[in-house]
């Protein structure tokens, strides 16, 4: 690109929700110093409204699909569902903060234009047609995360929760520049199609051994962003200590992003080589299932079994990865929406129940909790089903289409150990509904507030959207189908 | 939209509408849930009656798509065989209600509107033709049960609760996954076009997928009927569960499974299950003694109609396995008998629960001369149980022994040791509980039944008579649907045999 490059009205339409969504942000630090005190929900409401138009945006922008920026980007169908995705679950993300800022007595500029800048990144991983791009996506995703996941400086286990992350992080950040780099050496492009090119002619010897080192250690990357057994270690100390909308947040929009990339790079730059990468996928789609099932089937912390029960969906939604084909991406893509529904809509109840300090996030917290305050039981419930993967709700169509494709891709014994392991998965999902409504309140119920209305429409928006899915997943199904074939 | 889609739709309005009972009116929530149940029954009836016998082929059939892509729909339909089990559905839940009326107090309106839910996912069980629409059905009755047992059990309900859903669930994500292999085989999830295109031969399986997929689709349903070994988790499930809880799992849910197997299990794989039919024999004819022993040393009134529940329900499954016309309908007619009788003392057990807080045997004794109403409806429903002729146990009993001696005599020889066994527990209990000294503790806590337990006992104890004595009205459309069945099982034999391709492709499963 040019110096004097300046970019097309197109390039602005197909940019725009980026562009939107950082104006905001940036006005909300100016705001800042102004109504921080006075008017501690109006940054909420203004980054709701953002959120918003940005969807918006990204819906008009996914209707003139094409290339922007000299191909740096490119909006296609599979840009515009993801972009679409992490936006919806970014206005979740803000409706379930509400309650919580406000009993932290924590600032809410900074928050939310964080939580923005975040959103803006993975818009950016997930409509990135060239790995520097994806890249830089990562990095705005990541370091905004990286502060949220420590935002509230005085606790502990916020500041452990931090480190954590962003020392792993930035470890893992490396493994993939480090791919990126060999790419580069041995196809002089960072282009996806590019490389894909390249690949496809007939290279010289030695080719094929680096490329699959690059592939590997771009795997080690990506598998650690999202969680993937063996690189999941971080995650349930992460999920633990930071704040639990944070949590909610981090389980699912950077997730969903850094599985749109995934199935991009693999599928577009690297089915060259798919027999080389598959078997990796493979194993670890398996190991995090049984890790992030079996560990969770012991503990006793909310947010830490959620945590778990996150690294084993990122297993089934691996399986889907290892599928290598049009309607594994699709079933992905349903997956990944159907998880972010259940998944925010778990951690709103968390974050209700949790009270000042999160000094409620315990499982046995919940007890009692349908006879103190059935609606918010009864949802927990539907996203507990869901989890679980019980008919008429998202999490049984996700599961199903995702061992649908694994099977049509003769992945027989990989979706028979995942539907086993969705099996175990049942118990550690049940023991909450066990202790909801088969025990007596505690404490924790016992002294329970009613519900806010920010969290009420966060996990009301989210059993509707649970529901839909499980009830008309065509709509979804057919969205994430046309946004299989990748332009290239 | 016909009238099937109607039957079918009803009490999941009537589960949100019991829902909706304002949590200060939750007495009418009982009310609600009868009436609706009670026309569903009504509406079934009427589907009953327009059931044309001698018709080849589905009625009230309701096709149409219900999801894109892929393809799955919303096909529906009843033979012989799902009219009745979808009527004994209709007919037991409002007594399931009506017995719960003075028993559940705490949270009734969810405690009704899950019995309606349950009642919806039962008719679409037994009314499913495609396989997919089917799973969904299977797994939305669990959710009901869970809860009743886990909300309204007795003491160790929880564990019971989670016991049985894990049980249930781990089966049935094994037939998950063998419905996704069929689906991509045969490219549709309609139950019918795939029998279709298995009896033309277009999708063909190697031995070794027919085995496998038989297997995981067996073992669901197995987990469900359920057959020894696999029975555990029944005693706990129905000692802990609340008398309506009882009383529907027992008498319909455990036919899922005995249902399955006959659509589904023998039909779509009828080499491999003539393959495997002799150690499933085995397995049934074991827990036909084993059940009934086990059951003769139970202190607790309820677990010993349960672990009869595991005896009964052997029967069945030898039945099916015995690939004969005689069995097969005999395992039909047992299945609807088990459902009607071992309701019925369910029913009765819960009424004395309710009456002494006990369901220890020892805690009972004389109850005739305090109860003799009561006494003698369980009278009539032990010797149903144990096969009395004249009452309804005898006919499927005997069609099923019948049925098996055609196939192998000795498997008839040591099966009707089960019948007599039966004799033995049913009477020693009838003795203990019924006869002898009255305690003084019963003199003023045994009134007998009121008019809405009589409402709960009559229609029980007039099927197990009608079924008893007029098999007409049953049997003929029962008979037409299981000759279909056996045909298929037998139509598709030869065929595979015959086709060399079928260990060509053998080695996919490998990988």
């Amino acid at each position: 690109m040019p110096a004097s490059y300046m970019p097309t009205s197109d390039d602005l339409l197909r940019f725009a929700p980026e562009l939107i969504l950082t104006i905001m942000a940036t006005v909300l630090m100016v705001l800042d110093p102004f109504f921080a005190k006075r008017m501690p929900k109006l940054f909420g409401h203004l980054s709701i409204v953002s959120l918003v138009v940005a969807a918006f945006a990204a819906v008009s922008a996914g209707a003139v699909p094409g290339p922007a920026y000299s191909d740096l980007l490119v909006v296609d169908d599979f840009a515009t569902f993801f972009r679409v995705l992490v936006i919806g679950i970014g206005i979740l993300a803000v409706l379930s903060s509400y309650e919580y800022l406000d009993r932290e007595k924590a600032e809410t500029g900074e928050y939310h234009a964080l939580l923005l800048f975040s959103i803006v990144g993975q818009c950016v991983m997930v409509s990135g047609n060239d790995l520097m791009m994806v890249f830089i996506g990562l990095e705005i995703s990541s370091i905004a995360s990286y502060v949220l996941a420590g935002y509230l400086r005085d606790d502990t286990r916020n500041n452990e929760s931090a480190l954590k992350y962003f020392l792993l992080g930035s470890f893992a950040t490396g493994f993939l520049l480090y791919g990126i780099a060999l790419i580069y050496g041995v196809t002089a492009t960072t282009k996806l199609d590019g490389i894909a090119a390249a690949l496809s002619r007939p290279g010289a010897p030695g080719t094929f051994a680096m490329v699959t080192v690059a592939a590997a250690l771009m795997f080690v990357g990506l598998a650690f962003k999202v969680s993937g057994a063996p690189f999941q270690i971080w995650a349930p100390d992460v999920y633990q200590g930071a704040p639990a909308p944070v949590s909610a947040f981090m389980a699912t929009a950077p997730k969903a992003a850094a599985f749109a990339i995934f199935l991009r790079i693999f599928l577009t730059a690297f089915p060259q080589i798919s027999n080389a990468w598959q078997p990796l996928i493979w194993i670890s789609a398996l190991l995090s299932m049984t890790i992030g099932n079996f560990a969770a089937l012991t503990q006793t912390n909310l947010k830490r079994m959620l945590a778990y029960s996150s690294i084993a969906h990122a297993g089934y939604l691996l399986v889907a990865l290892a599928a290598k084909s049009e309607i594994g991406t699709a079933a992905a893509m349903f997956y990944l929406a159907a998880y972010a529904l259940m998944n925010v809509g778990a951690f709103a109840v968390v974050i209700h129940i949790g009270g000042k300090s999160e000094r409620h996030v315990q499982i046995d917290d919940l007890a009692g909790l349908a006879r103190r305050q059935p609606g918010t039981a009864a949802m927990l419930s539907i996203f507990l089903l869901s989890l679980i993967g019980v008919p008429l709700t998202g999490g049984f169509f996700g599961k199903f289409y995702i061992f649908r494709a694994a099977i049509e891709s003769n992945l027989i014994w990989l979706s028979v150990l995942g539907l086993l392991n969705s099996a175990v998965a049942a118990y550690y999902y049940l023991r909450l509904m066990v202790v909801m409504y088969f025990q007596e309140p505690g404490e924790t119920t016992k002294n329970l507030e009613p519900l806010t209305p920010g969290l009420r429409a966060a996990m009301v928006l989210s059993a509707a959207g649970t529901f839909l899915l499980g009830i008309l997943p065509g709509t979804v199904l057919s969205l994430a189908q046309r946004s299989t074939t990748f332009v290239k | 939209m016909n009238l099937l889609d109607f039957l079918i739709a009803l009490p999941a309005i009537g589960f949100i509408l019991a829902l909706l009972v304002p949590r200060k009116q939750e007495k009418t929530a009982p009310f609600v849930a009868l009436v609706v149940s009670l026309f569903t029954f009504v509406l079934s009836l009427g589907i009953a009656a327009g059931y044309k016998t001698g018709e080849k082929g589905l009625q009230f059939v309701s096709n149409g798509v219900w999801i894109q892509n892929p393809e799955i729909h919303w096909h529906v339909g009843i033979d012989g065989i799902s009219i009745w089990l979808i009527l004994l559905s209709t007919f037991l839940t409002p007594i399931a209600i009506l017995l719960s009326w003075s028993a559940v107090k705490d949270r009734a309106r969810e405690f009704y509107a899950f019995l309606l839910l349950l009642e919806f996912g039962l008719i679409g069980v037994f009314a499913a033709w495609d396989l997919f629409l089917f799973y969904v059905f299977w797994e939305v009755v669990l959710v009901p049960m869970y809860f009743l047992i886990g909300i309204w059990g007795h003491e160790r309900r929880i564990y019971a609760a989670v016991k049985f859903f894990l049980y249930t669930m781990a089966g049935s994500v094994l037939m998950l996954a063998a419905i996704i292999f069929l689906y991509n085989r045969a490219g549709t999830f309609d139950y019918a076009v795939i029998l279709d295109s298995l009896s033309s031969g277009k999708i063909v399986f190697s031995h070794l997928e027919e085995t496998l997929l038989f297997l995981a689709f067996f073992f669901a349903f197995a987990i469900k009927v359920p057959l020894f070994p696999l029975h555990t988790w029944l005693p706990d499930a129905h000692v802990e569960a609340p008398t309506a809880g009882s009383v529907m799992l027992a008498s319909v849910m455990l036919k899922m499974g005995t249902y399955g197997l006959m659509r589904f299990c023998v039909p779509l794989f009828p080499t491999a299950s003539r393959e495997n039919a002799p150690w499933i024999v085995t397995l049934a004819i074991i827990g036909i003694i084993y059940g009934a022993l086990v059951t003769m040393v139970q202190p607790n009134m309820k677990k010993l109609v349960a672990y009869s529940s595991v005896s009964h329900l052997g029967f069945v499954v030898l039945g099916i396995f015995s690939f004969t016309q005689m069995g097969f309908d005999g395992a039909v007619y047992q299945m609807l008998n088990h459902g009607i009788s071992t309701g019925a003392l369910f029913l009765l057990v819960g009424f004395m629960y309710e009456r002494r807080h006990s369901l220890a045997i020892s805690d009972y004794g004389g109850v005739a001369t305090v109860a003799p109403w009561l006494s003698s409806m369980f009278l009539v429903t032990t010797l149903a149980s144990i096969g009395l002729p004249t009452l309804n146990n005898f006919i499927g009993e005997f069609l099923i022994l019948q049925g098996a001696a055609q196939a192998k005599f000795t498997w008839t020889v040591f099966a009707a040791l089960g019948v007599i066994l039966s004799a033995c527990y049913m009477l020693w209990m009838y003795q203990r509980v019924f006869f002898g000294e009255t305690n003084e503790e019963l003199k003023h806590h045994m009134p007998d039944l009121n008019p809405r337990e009589w409402a709960c006992v009559i229609p029980l104890v007039l099927m197990m008579v009608w079924m008893g004595v007029y098999t007409q009205t049953f049997l003929p459309n029962i008979s037409e649907s299981t000759a279909k069945i056996l045909d298929q099982s037998r139509a598709n034999v030869p065929l595979r045999v015959a086709l060399p391709a079928a260990g060509t492709d053998g080695g996919r499963h490998a990988r």
